[in-house]
């Protein structure tokens, strides 16, 4: 723990920090362009210098010097302004004043430095502005490079953190420039965190173009919904329009990085829109009144006979209201597996992701049986990525699909599990911190039971030599809504199975897309739901929703952290909050439910779900069943397109082009804009 | 003079062969194997005791650079041993430098052995030698005499039968100044960018792939084995107090014979030019100045170089520095002011673009120089130019930053009124043109 | 010193270079080179590869050779490397080609310690054969590049000439070496000053004088 004094201040740093980590400790702000916490270290800007004793008489880059015992800094000194100044002055030399017409602007590093530290005039006002052409760099990162400062940060988040070496810096000198090759649109599913992470107007956000400035814009909390990691986001909206989508920092969860889909999904959410309620006559959707829904609806009489599908992106206050109502009408037939999924989820540690987000970079030994990472959750994959960093060796059970580290393919049977070569054996019982992540292909193919086989075998649950604990058993799923259905009990022991054996006369799809629809023939189906998607055809009634940015709520990830989102905008037309409509059928359908507002459902569902009133990780204890290890099947994954996952990625213009350009190859790059 | 009898490089204009019959009938690798047999500390030491300073330009006493490689290896994250490498610096490309190329063209067997005698003593597994690529012949030259060394049993296994196992490689550059600069070579050689690292960590603790590595220039090694031989006091019997040894010096531009040649470290400028290079174009008067040290040192003025000992401190009293031992001479008939223009346009041509004050004050700077060429420039902008220089000084990764500065500099020092002169002349001109 | 760009990737680019390949001959030189180098870190090999791929080019189209795209595609995939960090190198270092060259690529130095002593006179006599800089002439025969110092400053001013040097330099020196090329003759490399052997002072040497005539030992006057 090295001590040293700040502008006089002493300070005490842990062991391996930076000075500039020391500065900032005595509250001292360093201005830099190029370091960045979760980036290497690059020292490459310099705008970070300060005066250090003992040491040669000149500035050193703070950013990259370790901090030391009885070190005196200065962050005030004329020779420490004079650097600042001096770095800034070329910075800025080539820089070009467009300021007006840059999407940066109000949010710029080198807007905001510049004040603080510039020299307020050009004297290089005789040399003509050096000028980049523009590079193509896909459908999401809109580029101006004549503004790049070669800060190398999209550099080295594309190799070091997104695993794909796809960004490098071209020439040298004053003529070095940052481009994909061939000027190649960015291929990886979190390509425009980069935009973030640009300190200038470089790399901006191409759909977001000229939309808005950042002082007009409303912030909103929020929690993403297009997978399962529960990405913490902020929601940036004008009026009633979601405008975009930033990562906020959680270090627990996403870090500092969203993925593409999570920040560019929304502009789906102005299109395909339901905003008003439709009933089918003679084959056809009809305008109707909320009234006249509600009526043919109860005209059904289905009594107990009355069965809900909850869709992948729900908020556990809807399908508790939803439970609550199907409750009421003595109905049980509830079901959150849209696909038909039965495994066991009598026990809540054996459908979750133990090890936790952070947990998983400490693994040393992996087996991934049936899950495709980086599409299905790809912030765990750069976890994933980290603990291979470290040391970690990584198996996988399913078809090959393009790691971003070193990894073995095993074969896509699930049948290998009771057979593994000696290297995977030796592997994982000789791991300090073995892990096994399960994924949604494998539970599919029925690889529940030998997942727990081996957990059991590996001794996946441990303690620690150094008094902690372990638990490597994870589940990933892919559905932002499953664990907080599994935590609500919104399951049947067979499935959507048990559904159809019961042959509702009602049912209730909440947001239900993928379900197969032609096994209820005789069911009366009212879609709820946002979009006119998959669900909605298939419909007989539609009552119009509120998409996730539309209504409070709390979601639950994959790790069974539970978190609460905020409501950033109005839902559009007619379409109404969820657990408002699910109110309204109680009343017309003559059955009572105990909340009639927002707080009062939350309240009861907290009361008989205690957890999900309190953020954070949900306690299921480490009590792993047993399972048998035999086991076969073929894995596929569940992810055909990444960018196409949910209704609402399916109505974005923005993922159907990424998913044209990036993933089928088409070729709609424009030359020039 | 230093007498013939006591120059190390003795093939150095390549009259006679370079190949190792030739270089053995010299003396060279004539009983390596004692040498060694010193084991690594002794040798160490002798190198230290000789007062050899590094021959790459920075001066750094070579057997203190040596001890600071580690006794045991480090361990990596697997536990297993670090293996330690010796980098060999042939990277010769700052202007006014052409000696590394005679030893590798010449007398390449001295460089090979004492490759092997420096990698012994830091505890090495191998050596690189990164040549630079546009010394074609040079490059083809040295591997050939690697190969035969390799063939003889000279290293490899068992080196010249030692029983220590060392190898030695030849790696070319391709065309980058800054690959001269330690860490930017080191990352060249892992097949990058020749962009300089930031320091610490420094190369004696993570170098290339990660573990310990010394890098020296080839003059620094190739006078090794010869040191070993003679023995340091013999080494340390020419030149002055802290500048001790033999030196090849380079000298070009306005002398009667431009030529390279070994000659005692602090002898004096006019000695130097008088007895090797036939004197100054036009005689003594006609000397106008001097960069003394490669382009990346102050220029000194003749008055004050005629009688400055050639040594690293006899040089820093004039303002300047001994750095490769590169002497550009220029006479009064050069334009001093285009002469350092394209050094600087050689510095921004060389600048790696990694760091902002490098990347953007090396243009800055070579575009200012060309104005006050032509004297189209305000006289404020002499001073603004001085000030730019002192942005770019000191605040880069590397010392590139500092060697573009230094010229400008110098020629601002000595040479001011004649930058004044111009910007008046050109004024005046326009004035003229306008009226 | 020109402006360097890569040859834009086109479809006659992929037809002419999508399938090209180390000859047995190169390829043996580069797996030579990677083994210089410890295992997994063959990447190191990269410049020599890329050295041996433009030489190749070269020998395949009468020129100096250079690097296309697809080549380069080539050697990232010989070392498992990522195309970018392929590109990376091959954009840094001065002396791979990145656009189709010349016969002769003619690289005059034009650094301080040459321009005093000429340089100027070289580049303009370069001019005068129709040769521009950055350039290829329309015949193929000559591209020109004025390059930085190449370390032959005590034998001022200098060409390189695909990989040959041709020092001291001046006009009529200069001719006599590009007549011999276009004729297809190997003039001698290295000083062009008559009676010079190399870096001694011209009209020979002040020092090691029993060097010119014997390989001599000094070691018995030690
Ligand atoms: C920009 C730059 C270029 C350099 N070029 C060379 C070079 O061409 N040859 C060389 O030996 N040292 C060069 N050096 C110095 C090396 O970094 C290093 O100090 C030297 O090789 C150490 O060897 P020595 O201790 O034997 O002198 C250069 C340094 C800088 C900053
Ligand atoms: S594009 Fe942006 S992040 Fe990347 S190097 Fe340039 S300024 Fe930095
Ligand atoms: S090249 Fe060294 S600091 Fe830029």
């Amino acid at each position: 723990m090295p001590k040293l004094t700040v502008d006089g201040i002493e300070v005490e740093v842990p062991a391996g920090a930076t000075v500039l980590q020391a500065c900032e400790a005595a509250g001292k702000e360093i201005p830099r362009f190029c370091y960045h916490e979760r980036l290497s270290i690059a020292g490459n800007c310099r705008m970070c210098l300060v005066e250090v004793k003992p040491g040669p008489p000149k500035p050193q880059a703070s950013c990259a010097l370790p901090a030391a015992d009885n070190q005196e800094i200065r962050t005030d000194s004329e020779m420490v302004k004079k650097a600042r100044e001096g770095v800034m002055e070329f910075l800025l030399i080539n820089h070009p004043l467009d300021c007006p017409i840059c999407d940066q602007g109000g949010e710029c590093d080198l807007q905001d430095q510049s004040l603080a530290y510039g020299r307020g005039g050009s004297r290089y006002a005789r040399e003509n502005k050096r000028a980049v052409t523009e590079k193509y760099m896909g459908p999401l990162i809109k580029t101006v490079m004549t503004r790049c400062i070669h800060c190398t940060r999209c550099v080295r988040f594309s190799e070091e953190v997104a695993g794909v070496d796809e960004i490098g810096a071209l020439y040298r000198g004053e003529n070095m420039q940052i481009t994909t090759y061939l000027e190649r649109a960015a291929q990886h599913e979190l390509s425009a965190n980069v935009i973030d992470l640009c300190p200038v107007g470089a790399l901006t956000s191409r759909p977001y173009a000229f939309e808005a400035r950042p002082w007009e814009l409303k912030k909103t909390l929020s929690i993403d919904v297009s997978d399962a990691v529960g990405s913490n986001i902020r929601v940036d909206s004008r009026g009633r329009e979601v405008l975009r989508v930033l990562p906020r920092i959680n270090d627990d969860v996403n870090e500092e990085w969203i993925s593409d889909k999570t920040r560019y999904q929304i502009d789906g959410l102005t299109s395909r829109r339901l905003d008003q309620v439709w009933i089918r006559k003679r084959g056809k959707f009809q305008p109707a009144s909320w009234d006249e829904a509600f009526k043919a609806i109860a005209k059904v009489k289905a009594g107990k006979k009355v069965a809900a599908v909850a869709g992948d992106m729900l908020d556990c206050e809807t399908m508790f209201a939803a439970k609550a109502l199907l409750g009421a009408m003595g109905s049980k037939l509830i079901e959150s597996r849209q696909t038909g999924m039965d495994y066991d989820v009598s026990s809540l540690p054996a459908v979750n992701f133990n090890s936790t987000f952070a947990g998983i970079e400490t693994a040393d030994a992996v087996l991934i049986i049936g899950s495709h990472l980086r599409s299905e959750a790809p912030l765990v994959n750069v976890r994933l990525s980290k603990a291979v960093k470290r040391g970690a060796k990584i198996f996988v059970v399913g078809p090959e699909w393009e790691t971003t580290y070193p990894a073995t393919f095993l074969g896509s049977d699930v049948s290998v599990l009771a057979n593994l070569p000696a290297e995977v054996e030796q592997a994982m019982s000789g791991a300090k911190r073995p892990a096994i992540i399960l994924g949604g292909g494998g539970f599919a193919a029925g690889a529940h039971g030998a997942s727990l086989a081996l957990a059991d075998k590996w001794n996946l649950v441990r303690d620690l030599e150094d008094g902690g604990t372990w638990n490597g058993y994870n589940a990933l799923h892919f559905s932002a809504a499953r664990m907080g259905a599994l935590m609500l009990g919104f399951v049947q022991k067979g499935g959507i199975a048990d559904l159809v054996k019961a042959k509702p006369a009602l049912l209730f799809a909440l947001g239900a897309d993928e379900v197969d629809f032609t096994q209820f023939p005789d069911a009366l189906k009212v879609y709820i739901g946002h979009h006119g998607d998959k669900g909605a055809h298939a419909a007989d009634i539609i009552l119009p929703a509120a998409a996730y940015t539309e209504k409070a709520g709390t979601y639950v990830n994959t790790e069974g952290r539970v978190q609460f989102a905020d409501k950033a905008v109005f839902a559009p037309g007619d379409a109404r909050e969820d657990w408002t409509i699910l109110r309204a059928l109680a009343d017309a359908l003559g059955v009572s439910v105990d909340f009639d507002n927002f707080a009062e459902l939350q309240a009861a569902m907290v009361a008989a779900v205690p957890a999900l009133g309190e953020e954070g990780l949900a306690d299921y204890g480490a009590d792993l069943p047993k399972g048998e290890l035999k086991a076969s099947g073929e894995i596929s994954y569940p992810i055909k397109d990444f960018y196409l996952t949910n209704p609402i990625a399916r109505a974005s213009v923005t993922m159907q082009r990424c998913s044209a350009e990036l993933l089928h190859g088409e070729d709609l790059a424009e030359a020039a804009e | 003079m230093l007498a013939d009898k006591d120059r190390i490089f003795t093939n150095v204009y390549g009259y006679q062969p370079w190949n190792l019959a030739a270089a053995q009938a010299r003396g060279d690798w004539d009983n390596t194997k004692d040498i060694l047999a010193k084991g690594p500390d002794a040798i160490v030491e002798e190198i230290k005791a000789s007062g050899l300073r590094g021959r790459g330009g920075a001066g750094f006493p070579t057997g203190m650079k040596w001890s600071f490689m580690p006794k045991e290896p480090p361990m990596d994250h697997n536990g297993n041993p670090k293996p330690s490498f010796l980098v060999i610096n042939g990277d010769e490309s700052e202007p006014g430098s052409c000696k590394d190329r005679e030893i590798l063209r010449h007398d390449p067997h001295k460089l090979i052995e004492g490759a092997l005698v420096a990698g012994f003593a830091m505890r090495a597994r191998a050596a690189y030698i990164y040549v630079r690529g546009e010394f074609i012949r040079e490059a083809e030259t040295l591997s050939a005499a690697v190969a035969e060394a390799y063939e003889a049993g000279l290293i490899g296994k068992n080196a010249a039968g030692s029983g220590y196992d060392f190898d030695v490689f030849v790696h070319r550059g391709a065309g980058a100044y800054i690959c001269g600069e330690e860490t930017a070579m080191i990352e060249s050689l892992e097949g990058k960018k020749g962009q300089p690292r930031l320091k610490p960590p420094f190369p004696a603790g993570a170098g290339l792939y990660g573990c310990p590595t010394t890098v020296n220039n080839v003059e620094s090694i190739a006078v090794a084995p010869t040191i070993m031989r003679r023995g340091a006091s013999w080494f340390s019997s020419f030149g002055r107090e802290n500048n001790k040894g033999t030196k090849l010096f380079q000298i070009s531009g306005h002398v009667e014979k431009p030529c390279v040649v070994e000659e005692a470290m602090s002898i004096p400028f006019r000695e130097l030019i008088e007895k090797h290079c036939g004197g100054i174009s036009g005689g003594w008067d006609n000397l106008l100045a001097v960069i003394p040290g490669g382009s990346s040192v102050p220029l000194v003025p003749a008055e004050q170089i005629m009688d400055a000992p050639m040594d690293f401190d006899g040089l820093k009293e004039v303002g300047s520095g001994l750095g490769t031992a590169g002497v550009i001479v220029m006479d009064k008939s050069t334009d001093v002011v285009r002469a350092i223009s394209r050094i600087s346009h050689f510095y921004m041509h060389e600048s790696c673009g990694q760091c902002t004050p490098c990347r953007e004050g090396t243009g800055w700077m070579w575009r200012v120089m060309e104005r006050l060429r032509t004297g189209d420039a305000d006289v404020e902008e002499i001073d603004m130019l001085h000030e730019v220089t002192k942005q770019v000084e000191g605040h880069t990764i590397c010392a590139l930053g500092d060697a573009a500065a230094w010229p400008i500099q110098g020629l601002i020092r000595h040479f001011r009124p004649e930058l004044e002169r111009r910007i008046a002349e050109h004024a005046a001109t326009m004035k003229e043109a306008a009226e | 010193m020109a402006e360097r760009h890569l040859e834009p990737d086109t479809p006659e680019l992929r037809e002419r270079w999508g399938n090209w390949s180390f000859n047995p001959a190169w390829k043996a030189k580069a797996d030579e080179a990677i083994s210089h180098y410890p295992a997994g870190r063959q990447k190191s090999a990269v410049m020599a590869l890329l050295d041996y791929a433009q030489r190749q080019v070269g020998e395949e189209t009468g020129t100096q050779g250079w690097l296309p795209i697809p080549v380069m595609e080539y050697v990232a995939g010989y070392l498992d490397m990522p195309i970018i960090r392929v590109v990376e190198v091959a954009t840094f270092y001065t002396m791979y080609n990145l656009v189709p060259v010349g016969k002769f690529h003619v690289q005059v130095c034009g650094t301080t310690p040459c321009m005093l002593r000429g340089s100027d006179d070289i580049l303009a006599a370069c001019y005068k054969r129709g040769m521009r800089k950055g350039h290829t002439t329309e015949d193929g025969m000559w591209t020109l590049t004025e390059v930085e110092c190449m370390g032959n400053c005590a034998t001022a001013p200098m060409v390189q000439i695909n990989d040959g040097n041709y020092e001291d330099l001046n006009t009529e020196r200069l001719d006599a070496v590009l007549d011999a090329l276009v004729a297809g003759e190997t003039p001698k490399e290295g000083t062009q000053e008559p009676g010079r052997h190399t870096s001694e002072p011209s009209g020979g040497p002040t020092t090691l004088k029993e060097m010119v005539t014997e390989n001599h030992d000094y070691r018995g006057e030690w």
